[in-house]
């Protein structure tokens, strides 16, 4: 039997999430301690040596990323914590926010140390007012203990936008205004929050910071896909058995995770397709089901890791009309700001319900291909570059589907 | 007569503060009225359009009243497939409103939204914020007698 393995919710069901003291005497905190006797480089470097890779999608080296905050020469600078986890499908940042807050909190101040910020902000989603209570408890009881030290952290509730996700959209959206993207160049690390060298990392991101610091790079890097160290948690959604969350290693296979930790199909049917990480990943066939899970395994098949969600589908399942769902999705998250997201999100949408209700041709589907690579091109942030992966790859992986209901 | 100012007053002083602000505003009204919008431009000192644009930006916020209890039925992917068409129809049926209406007597109100984050089992629908799982049209009744 496949076996988990936690670093991220190593004190998940071990601690009350409600009481430092517990956090304290699982060992946390010490990991501070020890990146606050080492120099800004010293942690940066270990951070690096890691090889730990942003959890939030992107997949962009933490270390280095913290480097080019580091190098800025501000008065000040600031650490946030994206948890504004919105991708259909995913709640592994609440998982790991719920059962350990303390372990975001270090992993900010850790962060904090290493690049000279002296505040951090946690972003958490408007859906999660609870969380953020578990959020503000925690930092008043560092705060009463001082482990945080002169590191602040605020926590700021989000109001229901998946935009808000991308990282200038965030930035926008804690500096009081629309959750619009910026553009890019310059990037947060450059000029973020009210222009000043920004650090936005995801929550599983922070999670993994102290036990690095604790036990080493080579440790952490020894875990997993060489590419892709460590773990990651998934969420299965979908017609598995197991509808459960996991932390795995990076190297478990697509497959491992839906017939092991899944416990295969619910109600004994065929598997069909699956789709990983997120609303915005690629639907892959049982051909792709021995591909590893880590970041760049993902995408040479043409998938995603993304944030982790696992949405399994069985022989029984309508795609076309799964995929039209998702097209509504992105047409009502889209924020409107570049046209080619806008309009491109909207003429999906229009184009797929056509060819879903069987008034649908072959001109359609080209039309689709057309208008994906447009977007995947134009589009200003994340979400319009992404939005026609679902429907490309369904188009390319179950094209049976989709010619069935053509005119 | 509530006064928006100095709900709103209390977070002056945190830059970018006005999200927060209206979070408050809702919190006792369930919606942002036209005068919270107007009171919110002049104690963040910023034009009454770009109060509006944050107001009417994020879903969490409405501009339009609504009842005390808020339904959000969560119409993605996962849900989409486990059921969320029917619980729909159970709770228009229940409630004899349409998605985006109040009930008459200002208590309920039905909309639609995007995942919530609790996928562990679905369909998944929330009442002011409070999740409920695996629910089905049977179940509706039940739910919505704790609210009566």
């Amino acid at each position: 039997m496949a076996e988990e393995f936690r670093i991220v919710l190593r004190n998940m069901g071990k601690i009350d999430p409600m009481k430092i003291d517990d956090y304290i005497n699982a060992g946390g905190y010490k990991a501070l301690e020890k990146a606050r006797s080492m120099s800004q480089m010293e942690v940066i470097e270990e951070i690096k040596k890691s090889g730990l890779r942003g959890r939030g999608g992107a997949g962009f080296n933490t270390g280095q990323k913290w480097l080019f905050a580091q190098r800025m020469e501000a008065k000040e600078k600031y650490v946030v914590c994206n948890a504004d986890e919105g991708e259909p499908g995913t709640y592994k940042d609440r998982v790991i926010m719920e059962n350990d807050p303390h372990s975001i909190l270090e992993g900010m101040a850790i962060c904090g140390h290493a690049i000279g910020a002296g505040k951090g902000f946690i972003y958490c989603r408007g859906e999660y007012p609870s969380l953020a209570e578990t959020l503000k408890n925690a930092i008043t009881q560092a705060k009463e203990k001082g482990v945080l030290g002169d590191f602040d952290i605020e926590v700021r509730l989000g109001a229901g936008a998946y935009v808000c996700g991308e990282e200038t959209a965030l930035i926008e959206s804690l500096e009081g205004h629309r959750g619009e993207p910026r553009y890019r160049p310059p990037y947060p690390p450059v000029s973020g929050l009210w222009e000043k060298p920004t650090i936005v990392n995801n929550v599983e991101t922070f999670a993994n910071i102290a036990p690095i610091i604790e036990k080493g790079s080579a440790w952490f890097g020894s875990i997993g896909a060489a590419n892709f160290p460590g773990t990651k948690v998934l969420t299965l959604t979908g017609d598995v058995k197991n509808k459960t969350f996991i932390e795995v290693p990076t190297d478990t296979t697509v497959r491992d995770v839906i017939f092991k930790f899944g416990q295969g199909m619910a109600r004994d049917k065929k598997f069909k397709a699956v789709q990983i990480g997120g609303t915005s990943g690629g639907f892959i066939p049982e051909s792709l089901l021995d591909t590893p899970i880590d970041f760049d395994s993902m995408r040479k098949a043409g998938a995603t890791l993304g944030s982790g969600a696992v949405f399994v589908l069985d022989e029984d399942r309508d795609i076309v009309d799964v995929v039209t769902r998702i097209a509504k999705f992105f047409e009502h998250e889209s924020c409107g700001k570049c046209a080619p997201c806008r309009e491109g999100t909207m003429r999906t949408r229009r184009i797929m319900e056509k060819i879903n209700s069987g008034r649908g041709s072959k001109e359609d589907v080209a039309l689709l291909e057309r208008l994906g690579r447009v977007m995947a091109g134009a589009c200003l942030c994340g979400l319009g570059q992404a939005a026609p992966t679902p429907v490309i790859t369904t188009i390319n992986n179950f094209g049976i589907d989709y010619n069935a209901k053509l005119q | 007569m509530i006064n928006y100012k100095e709900i709103m007053g209390k977070y002056v002083s945190l830059e970018g503060g006005i999200i927060e602000a209206f979070h408050a505003i809702q919190k006792e009204m369930n919606y942002l009225p036209e005068e919270a919008i107007i009171a919110a431009a002049e104690v963040f000192n910023i034009p009454v359009k770009e109060a509006y644009g944050v107001a009417t930006f994020y879903s969490y916020f409405s501009i339009k009243p609504r009842g005390k209890y808020v339904i959000r039925i969560c119409e993605s992917a996962p849900c989409h497939i486990t059921g969320a068409d029917d619980v729909i129809k159970a709770l228009e049926n229940e409630l004899g409103i349409k998605m985006g209406e109040t009930t008459p007597d200002g208590k309920f109100t039905l909309e639609l939204t995007e995942c919530v984050g609790q996928c562990q089992e679905t369909p998944v629908i929330t009442i002011n914020c409070e999740p409920y799982v695996g629910v089905t049209p049977e179940k509706i009744p039940q739910i919505l007698a704790k609210y009566e």
